[in-house]
């Protein structure tokens, strides 16, 4: 009761109102579907159905979201992610066990992570440059692993990608009149934990308001006396440890690995957390915002696919709309709201 | 700065560039020598060969590693001069050029279809329709960039994600083909001329480039506007028009660049016209020692940073690396020179050479003694 009255008393920053526009939107549009399109709009089923495909795009995004907070950029994550996938399969295949695996995917994240983090912080080079190699490598190694797609061939790791968790109150009754659960994938609980853990460290933990403080105003965040650089080293960590379980966890949903999984995913991840009212210039974001931020992106995807407009080009077109008024939105009210505070 | 200019040679924002390329041409002279004395492998050409040979069009053309490196860099070269601009007054990078190049072409190749016979009125007519609409295309960027106040990354992101498919839209999804010997000579040779006509183009644009630059104050404007855009409009520059400016510059080099990519293989294909292409401009640019956060900018670092890449890809190549795989040893290079570049690892061994210097000094200061 009382929180509720301090919030009232205090305007919303940036950061929530950003976010409330966002998720007000995707509510909108989820609504629009619902009153025009019908039918699969209605069951939960569909809400799963676009959490099970995007699992490792919500990691991948929150990743993003921390590196950009703190006015960075990490556009190796989607090919880190691949890596992860291809080294994963072949090892799972030679006859490695599920525990060593998942080891696999954290090292190969954290060693990105250590290597881009040592040469942003440190070294002080500019991280598009850095993390744009890191990419290359990333997507290099991954041909020279296998250029093949490979499947997977292992009994406890097919047992661990079709471990579902049933939802029984949020099924539907199909045509046929048998009785269908909401099914969700493990990695849907993998990247809700994710996102729960990074909610925590920005909202509440020193680290985390660090971030927020560094990405704000470098040189102030300095003076409060945070040590910038191992903060800066810290975030680039976070992101290559979420990229490379967000790799693992495409490699659940999709059991195989090829040399063009999660092509573009970074690209995406980066419109998921602008859409979800990052700024790529720091200081500004949440990651509840991101995660309606991919909601909304998938969403506009399914509308597209469900209405009949079949054709690629228009998927990539109408998300480049949508981004486009995001964008501008966001402008336009950041603009007002800094003209108000001047005056 | 003296201190700077004396530990390396004097070549200020260029040391980066060329010591890159020395770096490579003696990798690969060092190479040639292991092969031709040591190895003693029969029939082995040397990277550096240039010949002159005739090719099926029975024209006198020159060949060898180091013409395909001119030559192949020649799209990249034109981007990473506009880019280069860009990035000196927004302090931001276009990552849709690759895609605004796929449109270019796409215009370029459906105005070519459309009229009956190709002459040379037609070329120039298509070139300039591409060019137009470049210039929309990158305007666009500009407009959300100057006016919205939109970092260039974010705006140009849009244009990245549905370029592409709007070039797909333009020709119907086909991927048509233009034949005929004008387009051959524009992307190929020139009868007459051993020297590929997309180098003639690069020298075209970089003098243009420099004549913009010796006849306006533009180089200036940019600088002012890339370190401090509010100051340069207090000392009455329009920073909006100038960013607004630098795009549109951009878009005509998207053309060009776009222009010569359909016309060395005769087909606008826009899925795989110019692809990635962004990425290695952005390189180019950095590797010309070009701060990516705008301010003090030479093209000719950029310029001579796009030929960097093409020779290490070349390289790569002839040591019979795969062309899906180079990316991986491209990545480990990048990061060597990026390291040496940096500014932390400079005054390192800045540092390192003064100690050196002072020991030195005093040794021999007590050998006089």
């Amino acid at each position: 009761m009382k929180m509720m009255k301090n919030m009232r008393k205090e305007p919303l920053n940036d950061t929530q109102l950003l976010m409330s526009i966002t998720i007000g939107i995707f509510i909108v549009m989820y609504l629009a579907a619902i009153v025009f399109l019908g039918g699969g709009f209605l069951h939960a089923q569909q809400i799963f159905d676009m959490l099970n495909d995007n699992a490792s795009l919500i990691i991948v995004s929150c990743a993003l979201t921390i590196v950009m907070i703190g006015g960075g950029i990490d556009i190796s994550v989607g090919a880190v992610t691949s890596l992860v996938v291809m080294s994963c399969v072949l090892y799972l295949n030679s006859g490695g066990n599920i525990i060593v695996s998942i080891l696999l995917a954290i090292g190969i994240g954290l060693g990105f992570g250590l290597v881009h983090g040592f040469l942003i912080s440190y070294l002080e080079i500019q991280p598009f440059i850095v993390t744009l190699a890191g990419m290359f490598f990333a997507r290099g190694m991954t041909t020279i692993l296998s250029v093949n797609p490979q499947k997977v061939d292992h009994e406890a790791f097919a047992k661990l990608r079709d471990m579902k968790i049933e939802i029984p109150f949020l099924g539907y009754t199909a045509k046929n009149g048998n009785f269908v659960p909401a099914r969700m994938e493990l990695g849907v609980v993998v990247a809700l934990v994710c996102l729960i853990f990074i909610f925590v460290l920005l909202k509440y933990i020193r680290l985390g308001r660090n971030f927020y403080a560094m990405g704000g105003n470098q040189q102030s965040a300095l003076m409060l006396g945070i040590n910038v650089k191992r903060t800066r080293f810290l975030s680039y960590i976070l992101s290559g440890l979420l990229s490379g379980i967000s790799g693992y966890v495409f490699m659940m949903h999709t059991g195989a690995g090829n040399a063009t999984n999660a092509a573009g995913m970074e690209m995406n991840a980066i419109a998921s957390s602008i859409i979800g009212g990052t700024l790529l210039t720091g200081g500004v974001g949440n990651v509840i915002g991101t995660f309606f931020g991919t909601l909304t992106l998938t969403t506009i995807k399914k509308i597209v696919v469900s209405s009949g407009l079949n054709d690629p080009w228009w998927q990539s077109i109408t998300t480049g709309g949508m981004l486009c008024f995001f964008i501008m939105l966001q402008s336009v009210v950041l603009g007002k709201r800094a003209k108000k505070k001047n005056s | 700065m003296k201190k700077n200019k004396r530990s390396f040679g004097g070549l200020g924002q260029l040391t980066i560039p060329v010591i890159a390329l020395a770096l490579l041409i003696l990798f690969n002279l060092v190479r040639d020598l292991i092969f031709i004395y040591y190895l003693k492998v029969p029939n082995y050409v040397s990277f550096f060969s240039i010949e002159l040979t005739k090719n099926n069009m029975e024209n006198m053309v020159l060949a060898g590693n180091l013409i395909s490196i001119i030559n192949g860099a020649s799209e990249l070269a034109i981007l990473a001069m506009g880019m280069t601009l860009v990035t000196a007054a927004c302090g931001g990078q276009d990552i849709s050029v690759g895609a605004a190049a796929a449109i270019a072409g796409s215009v370029f190749v459906k105005v070519l279809k459309s009229s009956s016979s190709i002459t040379g009125v037609t070329v120039a007519i298509a070139f300039v329709c591409a060019c137009i609409v470049a210039m929309l295309f990158s305007s666009f960027n500009g407009t959300l960039v100057a006016i919205f106040k939109i970092q260039p990354m974010i705006a140009t992101l849009i244009l990245y994600t549905c370029g592409r498919s709007i070039a797909y839209w333009i020709n119907g999804g086909a991927t048509p083909t233009v034949d005929s010997p004008l387009i051959t000579a524009i992307g190929g040779f020139i009868p007459g001329i051993p020297v590929p006509t997309p180098v003639l183009i690069v020298i075209a644009v970089a003098l243009l480039f420099k004549l913009i630059f010796k006849f306006t104050s533009l180089e200036l404007f940019t600088q002012s506007v890339g370190i401090n855009g509010s100051a340069a409009r207090l000392n009455g520059i329009n920073s909006t028009f100038i960013k607004l400016l630098s795009f549109i510059i951009l878009g005509v080099c998207v053309a060009f660049s776009g222009s010569i990519g359909v016309s060395r293989l005769g087909l606008i294909n826009h899925e795989t016209l110019l692809i990635d292409i962004e990425m290695d401009t952005i390189l180019a640019v950095a590797i010309g020692g070009n701060s990516l956060g705008g301010g003090k900018f030479k093209i000719g670092g950029s310029i001579i940073g796009a030929y960097v890449i093409q020779m290490l890809t070349i390289t790569l190549y002839a040591m019979k690396v795969s062309s899906t795989d180079v990316k991986a040893y491209k990545a480990i290079v990048i990061i060597l020179l990026v390291v040496i570049g940096s500014p932390v690892v400079k005054a390192k061994f800045e540092k390192l050479m003064s100690n050196i210097r002072r020991s030195g000094q005093s040794i021999s200061m007590k050998g006089a003694q």
